[in-house]
């Protein structure tokens, strides 16, 4: 994906800033012990302060808070070690009191930044603007009846980590990996889940495009000026309607000036089965929040131990890991795939234990991501353990099999279950190095074939013909480099350059 | 700071509030009675001065993390007007 | 058979003790009352069979040898605490027929000692108001009336119910809530004692909230030493409440005790307002006196920022109670408008029909200083007022120990007088507010009788968790004033 987009009167840049929504992991709610679980019958997690019943007070859940200052350091952003919390209101039936609890002007985490790392080997840095903590809203279904639409304040009041990166993003490429990304981290310190199908994670995507040159003026100068006039695409809930919503709209726009027009600055929403951000109607009005210290709380203060104790319980974080597996022998691109998930890195690493890193992420890539994609598994679901991996490949390193026979294991230990070495002895698939049994086995094929022995004398490329013969004679079993240098010694065949 | 009765009308939107046509200009003129009133505020010199974010000299409580609330669908419902199934009803919302 | 209705909470609690009367016949004399005493209209809700049913339980409870605090005593509650089980109407039509399925922390502490409740009390609509004529369910009328005249008179608001009944003998005892001056200013305009707590004392949660940052619930009582008795079941350190303070409640009864001698008391000179009645001024001067002859020592303080407290209260206030009372929709609870045709229509006409006058006016307020372009010169100057007048009381209590003042402008006015213009009433809470302002305790005790022979309270502040401070110069007030004036029983044959 390049940089800029061609339109009729030339090249246009595309820069695109995003506010993710992140749902905190945690058993109750920001400001009440309603449980956060997913699913659950209507209106059966909900407290009568989630409900705006009359009378009913915050209280901020510990955890919410611990998880957003982890959140914060794990975005190697500044803690702030007093915030606020301010009403911001307006009205809308998920919303019961009529005000959502969020933080305006003081929020607990500053600037921060994300390096993504591209397709291409290169990498850039994103950086991020604030992380606050609000409360989520209910859930309303409309499509239930006819004349009414229907309230479910299971989420009302759910915490939520609201992370607002700067506008350092310049392709869908970019947009796609920087979320995938933030996942990857939120994910790795256990803060949200980021199912982005379940509504744990979503992201408003600001787009806006101008002639080159316009960027670079705004990174310099920091005037928004620069910049072309913004459209927010709300509530994008995949990392592939991300991308072609950001191609779709940076194109809408790139239409429009080109026409002459200009861009109106609006909320959209992404329609995934057209393809298209349409205008959003009711977003029409433009809002006074009326943003206030909320009263019934105080602002929040914390220790710097206690930041500190969170700091020394982080985990290894991607860009660590990914450092640690270059450093181990793999390539770049390699190392960002294996940390993009944790459980994938965590298997990894116990499939490395003790073998060549390069031999393990190639069989990892190569004959265990292709099955549990075949067979629709998650990582997690793997019926062949890392340890198991792990002891095929050892056996390949140590020539007790040979790679053909080794992918043939793991087919048997995969759909049928064992443990690899027993596999190997039960069923005798260890690997024939002994020459007697090699030249025995090349004395057959040749005795079998006089006609193609005298083909080969004049095409000595046919040996390879041989070469798969004395395999299956063997049961495929023999080591094919060791059959290799018999045959061309008992063939007399030439030495290839 | 003084009201008329269009910008009365803008609030009451802001406030959902329906107040009625002929009320307008009347409330317009109760608001700006109390209004001249407050502007006396402008008077004090509040340089410097930090605004009182908090009355009480304390920090935020906090609480455990324990669900220790909710799975009464029944009781939340108990005062909804319409309500089906343990859902709120409200008129059909367009998005 | 002595007026078992007149006792005060002290002599009630003895007499129970002594076994010389049940809670059922305390109770059953208060229920005979409320219900001969409809015509002051002071409770929405009277809860009598509930409270005989509770006054049972508690004289079974005293037979087992298990009394609470306030075991078997009889309580009237401002309609403003959320009771389980009770409709609870806030004084509003918007709340419909609103049942809480919850019970606010201080009535629960309230059971929890044993306590009968006798109904829940009227009051200005969700507590804005100094009169106690905004309630959707009918004014009060003050039991008091001026010499020579049948005109009724407010019992004073937001509490007026709770004050009226108080005065009137229908209860031992009540609550209240406090914004601007909402307990105290009824209780100075009926003769009987009423505490606002420091801000954080009692726990505010399951009150119907008007304004956060200035609501505190306290006790209304016919004493000094039962405001002391009452508050210390009130108050209590609630974790469901993020503005409750963490000071534990010590037996405020027991620390009232010791006299004056020695206490510095303050006398605001700012507080003296140009054309103040002679009635008032005298009143406050003679206060002063009796508590030099108790030992205490008089000191001229100056609070410099009293003059913008009022307009500071009507940004504050109204700006908090437009966000509360964003939740009364229609849409979970209380009233919903007929045929509502979109969201936008529910929400207006539910609002526009269930909320009065004085509300809509306050949440235009509110919502207008708080919206783009008004917050820093309105909202935000307000806050910083806040800190300014608070720092004035610090200044202050460096020199002396509480301050003594007048509680209102003047004595219960006619029902109607002051309804035609919004800050003729606002005006009623001048010495009152300035405490909320800056979340101090502050009590009114009878001080004696107006002109019109109505009576006149006196206020005295102190410092932020000092009640007992200020219920020990509160009763060498009340020693001194021995005021045992009852006004003339009009409204029962």
């Amino acid at each position: 994906m390049s940089r800029t987009i061609k339109g009729q009167s030339g090249e246009w840049e595309i820069v695109i800033g995003m506010e993710v929504h992140a749902q905190v992991l945690s058993n109750s709610k920001l400001f009440s012990g309603a449980s956060t679980e997913f699913g659950a019958e209507p209106n059966s997690q909900v407290s009568f302060v989630d409900a705006g019943m009359p009378g009913m007070l915050p209280v901020i859940n510990e955890k919410c808070v611990e998880q957003a200052v982890r959140t914060g350091l794990g975005l190697k952003a500044k803690i702030n070690r007093r915030s606020v919390f301010d009403r911001k209101n307006y009205f809308y039936p998920d919303l019961p009191s009529g005000y959502q609890i969020s933080q305006f002007k003081d929020p607990i985490v500053g600037e921060g930044e994300v390096t993504i790392d591209l397709k291409d080997g290169t990498s850039i840095l994103v950086g991020i603007e604030r992380l606050h903590l609000e409360q989520d809203a209910g859930k309303s279904l409309h499509d239930q009846s006819p004349d009414n639409s229907f309230v479910d304040l299971n989420r009302s009041g759910i915490a939520l980590m609201e992370i607002v990166t700067k506008p350092h993003m310049r392709s869908s490429e970019e947009a796609a990996a920087f979320l995938k990304k933030l996942r990857a981290i939120v994910r790795y310190l256990g803060t949200c889940d980021g199912n982005m199908d379940e509504g744990s994670m979503r992201a408003d995507v600001n787009v806006s495009v101008c002639r080159p040159g316009g960027y670079e003026e705004f990174r310099k100068t920091g005037s928004f000026k620069s910049l072309g006039t913004r459209c927010e695409i709300k509530n994008v809930n995949s990392l592939r309607f991300i991308a072609q919503a950001v191609e779709y709209e940076a194109r809408r726009q790139v239409e429009i000036l080109e026409e002459g027009g200009s861009i109106r600055q609006e909320t959209r929403l992404f329609d995934s089965k057209l393809g298209e951000t349409r205008s959003m109607r009711s977003k029409e009005e433009a809002h006074d929040y009326r943003y206030f210290p909320d009263p019934d709380l105080l602002p929040l203060e914390l220790e710097q131990d206690w930041i500190d104790a969170i700091a020394a319980s982080l985990p290894e974080l991607p860009d660590e890991k990914r450092a640690r597996f270059i450093a181990q022998g793999l390539s770049p691109y390699d190392a960002s795939v294996l940390v993009s998930e944790r459980e994938l890195a965590d298997f990894y690493e116990e499939l490395a234990q003790g073998v060549d890193a390069k031999a393990a992420a190639n069989w990892l890539n190569n004959e265990i991501l292709g099955r549990l994609n075949r067979d629709g598994l998650a990582i997690t679901q793997v019926p062949v353990p890392a340890a198991a991996n792990n002891a095929i490949i050892r056996m390949v390193a140590d020539g007790s099999i040979n790679g053909k026979i080794a992918k043939d294991l793991l087919d048997i230990v995969w759909s049928e279950g064992g443990h690899p070495r027993a596999v190997v002895e039960a069923r005798g698939m260890k690997q024939v190095t002994d020459t007697g049994a090699i030249d025995a086995a090349i004395e057959k094929v040749i005795a079998a074939n006089p006609a193609k022995v005298e083909e080969v004398k004049a095409k000595p490329k046919l040996a390879a013909w041989f070469v798969g013969q004395v395999m299956k004679e063997t049961g495929g079993k023999a080591n094919p480099a060791a059959v290799n240098a018999a045959l061309k010694t008992r063939l007399n065949l030439p030495d290839e350059g | 700071m003084s009201v008329d009765k269009d910008t009365v009308r803008r609030i009451a939107k802001l406030a959902r509030l329906a107040v009625p046509e002929a009320r307008l200009e009347p409330m317009a003129g109760e608001l700006n009675g109390i209004f001249k009133w407050v502007e006396m505020l402008g008077q004090v010199n509040v340089e410097g001065v930090p605004g009182m974010t908090s009355v009480v000299a304390q920090k935020l409580k906090w609480r455990k993390d324990v669900v220790t609330e909710g799975g009464n669908a029944d009781a939340l419902m108990a005062n909804a007007p319409g309500g089906e199934e343990h859902f709120f009803t409200v008129p059909k919302v367009v998005e | 058979m002595p007026d078992l209705t007149a006792m005060t909470l002290v002599e009630a609690r003895d007499a129970l003790a002594a076994k010389k009367i049940s809670s059922r016949e305390l109770t059953g004399a208060f229920v005979q009352a409320i219900e001969a005493a409809r015509p002051l209209n002071a409770f929405i809700t009277e809860t009598a069979e509930q409270a005989l049913a509770m006054a049972d339980a508690s004289d079974k409870r005293r037979g087992e040898g298990k009394a609470g605090a306030l075991e078997g005593l009889p309580l009237a509650i401002k309609d403003l605490f959320c009771t389980r089980g009770t409709r609870t109407t806030a004084g509003s039509k918007i709340l419909g027929n609103f049942v809480p399925p919850y019970e606010s922390t201080v009535t629960q502490n309230l059971w929890n000692a044993g306590a009968v409740m006798l109904g829940k009390t009227n009051l200005d609509e969700f507590a804005m108001g100094s009169s106690n004529e905004t309630s959707a369910f009918g004014p009060v009328f003050n039991p008091w009336r001026a010499k020579n005249s049948n005109a009724n008179l407010v019992p004073g608001g937001s509490s007026g119910g709770s004050s009226c009944a108080l005065a009137a003998d229908l209860c031992l005892a009540a609550t209240g809530t406090d914004t601007g001056g909402s307990i105290r200013q009824p209780a100075a305009v009926t003769g009987t004692v009423g505490l606002k707590p420091t801000y954080g004392r009692c726990s505010r949660y399951g009150i119907v909230a008007f304004a956060s940052s200035l609501d505190q619930a306290g006790p209304m009582t016919k004493t000094v030493r039962d405001a002391a008795i009452l508050l210390t079941s009130m108050a209590s350190v609630d974790p469901r409440d993020s503005t409750s303070v963490e000071t534990p409640v010590p037996d405020y009864e027991k620390l009232m005790t010791g006299g004056v001698k020695g206490l510095r008391v303050g006398i605001p000179k700012e507080y003296r307002l140009d054309g103040m009645a002679s009635d008032i001024a005298g009143l406050w001067d003679r206060a002063a006196g009796w508590l030099k002859g108790q030992g205490a020592e008089i000191v001229e303080v100056s609070l410099p920022h009293t003059k913008y407290a009022l307009p500071t209260y009507y940004i504050v206030a109204p700006a908090e109670a437009s966000s509360n009372l964003a939740r009364y929709d229609g849409v979970r609870f209380g009233h919903r408008a007929e045929k509502p045709h979109d969201m936008t229509d529910l929400y207006e006409r539910s609002r526009g029909e269930g909320f009065g006058a004085e509300v809509q006016r306050r949440i235009l307020i509110g919502t207008y200083v708080l919206s783009a372009g008004y917050y820093d010169a309105y909202y935000s100057r307000a806050q910083k007022l806040r800190t300014l007048i608070s720092n004035d009381f610090g200044a202050a209590f460096e020199k002396c120990d509480v301050l003594l003042t007048p509680s209102t402008p003047g004595p219960a006015f006619a029902v109607g007088a002051k309804t035609s213009d919004p800050l003729e009433m606002y005006l009623q809470d001048v010495f009152t507010v300035t405490v909320n302002l800056a979340g101090l305790p502050g009590i009114s005790v009878p001080g004696g009788l107006s002109e019109s022979g109505l009576p006149l309270g006196l206020q005295l502040i102190g410092k932020a968790f000092d009640e007992a401070t200020l219920l020990r110069a509160a009763a060498a007030v009340e020693t001194a004033a021995d005021f045992r004036a009852k006004p003339a029983r009009w409204w029962a044959p």
